[in-house]
């Protein structure tokens, strides 16, 4: 299965936008890192017409080592959660989007 | 942190950049995150994460209303997965102290 990297996103901002290969990597390497800073502060992060990433606190429970069958207790954490929006769960499924949900 | 306040937090940053062109920008990332999982493909941005594209079988439903059984058509559903660096960032204090147990 094909796979889609920066090199590939930094190629379609150069040709789409018109600036240099240098800046269009830079630009989105800021647009990842701010999301990743707004995320490490606990802060949602909403992209309409493509999805929200938002942090969940996970309380602590016990889990089992599968192959040893020991109980090991997991520690209170915080994950990433990504909600993908209307619009681009029918894109996935080529399918047209609901009208008026642009979330 | 919505699209908007991105945008304008990577203008701020970038004052030789027309905000048309840093709008651009940011539609186009996703733009192109969205058509590779339209596609099928995976989209992997180390460090921050993976985007991919999971199936999800037929099922029989049921109206939570009226309990009747409706049928559920097969479907593609994105999926993110959040990379090494960034699940760090998000969960980070409690690594620090080491605090993660059940590695």
């Amino acid at each position: 299965m094909n796979t889609v990297t920066r090199a590939h996103l930094t190629e379609t901002i150069y040709t789409q936008v018109g600036l240099s290969r240098n800046e269009s990597a830079d630009l989105l390497e800021t647009v990842l890192e701010r999301m990743s800073s707004a995320l490490e502060s606990g802060e949602s992060v909403k992209i309409s017409g493509f999805g929200t990433f938002s942090v969940r606190q996970k309380g602590r429970r016990i889990g089992r080592n599968p192959k040893t069958g020991v109980e090991v207790p997991i520690l209170p954490r915080r994950v990433l959660v990504f909600r993908p929006s209307q619009v681009l769960k029918a894109h996935v499924n080529h399918m047209t989007p609901p009208a008026g949900d642009e979330e | 942190m919505t699209k908007s306040e991105l945008i304008a937090e990577l203008s701020a940053a970038n004052p030789h950049l027309l905000s048309r062109d840093v709008e651009l920008i940011v539609a186009t990332i996703f733009n192109e995150i969205t058509a590779a999982l339209s596609r099928g493909e995976r989209v992997e941005l180390r460090g921050f994460g993976a985007f991919t594209v999971k199936k999800r079988d037929a099922r029989t439903g049921r109206n939570p209303r009226t309990g009747e059984a409706v049928p559920v058509d097969e479907k593609a559903v994105p999926f993110f997965k959040a990379g090494k660096e960034l699940r760090e960032r998000v969960n980070k204090g409690k690594a620090a102290r080491g605090e993660v147990v059940a590695a």
